[in-house]
C-alpha cells in the first residue's frame, strides 16, 4: 500500500469536502450566534447621557446581549435620580443654541452662530440652567425619550449595568445613590465580556 | 390589510418605535400581525432593519404625507 499516495488522496476529498460543507457551516453558526455589545460609558452631562442608552436599549430591541460598563463622569447616569443632569455650552461650541417655542423663524436662529462667544455665555450666571432647560424643552417638543424612560426600557429589556466600583469610592458614592439591579465590579469583569463582543463602544 | 394589534408611535422618536414595537410584538403569538402609525421618518429604514434583524416580516410599508404605515407579522 503506498502510504503518501492515499494520504494526498485523502487530504484532497477532506480539502473538497470542506470547500463544500464549510461556507454554509459558517452561516449556521454566524445566524445561530446571538450579537452583543459592550459599551463604557464615561460621561455625565444630558447630551452624553443618550448614546449608551438609545444603543442599549435599541440594541436589546434587535435581539442583543448588552453590558454597559458606567465608569468616572458616567456613573451619574445611574444614579436614582437622572432629573438633574445639565448640558453644558462651555466647550460645546457645536452645541446649537435654538430656542424651543417661539414662530418657526425664531425658532430657527442659532444664536451661538452670531450673538456672543461661547465662552462669554457659559459665563452668565445660570447659562447652564438655561442651556439645560431649552434642551430638555427640545427634547421633549421632539418626542425625544427622557433618560430615566430609556434607562427603565434599557433595564426591562435585559441591559446589563455594571458600575465601576473604583470611581464609585474615588467620587465618595455609595451603593445607595444608584439605582436597583447593578453589578459592582472593575476592568477585569469588563474585558473578557468586551473581547467576546460583536460590538465594543466608548462613549 | 388586516391587523391584530394596532401601536400608535406617531409623535415619538429614535428608538422609541422600535422599542414599543418590540414590546407590543413580545405580547403577541406567532402569526400576529402588528399596524404601527410613525411620524419618525427614520424609522422607514429603522422598521426594515429591525425585521431583518429580529426575523419578523416587515409585510408592507407605506407613507401616507407625513405619516408611516407598517404592518409586521411575528415570527
Amino acid at each position: 500500500m503506498n502510504m503518501p499516495t492515499d494520504q494526498a488522496a485523502l487530504d484532497a476529498l477532506i480539502r473538497q469536502r470542506l470547500d463544500e460543507i464549510l461556507p454554509q457551516k459558517l452561516e449556521e453558526l454566524k445566524a445561530s450566534k446571538t450579537p452583543s455589545m459592550s459599551i463604557i460609558a464615561t460621561k455625565g452631562t444630558l447630551d452624553w447621557a443618550y448614546p449608551p442608552f438609545i444603543l442599549g436599549s435599541t440594541a436589546a430591541a434587535l435581539g442583543w446581549d448588552v453590558q454597559i460598563f458606567f465608569t468616572f463622569y458616567g456613573l451619574n447616569l445611574l444614579k436614582k435620580d437622572v432629573g438633574d443632569l445639565k448640558v453644558s455650552p462651555l466647550g460645546n461650541p457645536g452645541m446649537p443654541m435654538k430656542m424651543p417655542f417661539g414662530p418657526d423663524w425664531f425658532k430657527g436662529i442659532d444664536w451661538n452662530k452670531f450673538l456672543m462667544p461661547n465662552l462669554i455665555q457659559s459665563n452668565l450666571p445660570g447659562f447652564e440652567s438655561v442651556a439645560t432647560m431649552l434642551m430638555k424643552q427640545t427634547i421633549k417638543n421632539n418626542g425625544v425619550a427622557t433618560i430615566d424612560e430609556l434607562r427603565s426600557l434599557s433595564k426591562e429589556a435585559d441591559v446589563k449595568f455594571i458600575a465601576c466600583q473604583m470611581t464609585v469610592e474615588l467620587f465618595g458614592f455609595t451603593h445607595d445613590d444608584f439605582i436597583e439591579g447593578i453589578d459592582y465590579a472593575g476592568a477585569a469583569t469588563f474585558l473578557p465580556v468586551a473581547q467576546q463582543s460583536d460590538v465594543c463602544l466608548f462613549m | 390589510m388586516n391587523f391584530d394589534k394596532e401601536l400608535d408611535a406617531k409623535g415619538l422618536n429614535c428608538p422609541l418605535p422600535i422599542l414599543r414595537a418590540k414590546k407590543a410584538l413580545a405580547e403577541m403569538t406567532s402569526g400576529q400581525v402588528l399596524r404601527i402609525m410613525a411620524t419618525d421618518p427614520g424609522s422607514v429604514k429603522d422598521f426594515a432593519a429591525f425585521a431583518k434583524q429580529t426575523g419578523n416580516e416587515l409585510l408592507s410599508t407605506a407613507e401616507q404625507g407625513k405619516e408611516f404605515e407598517f404592518y409586521i407579522k411575528r415570527k
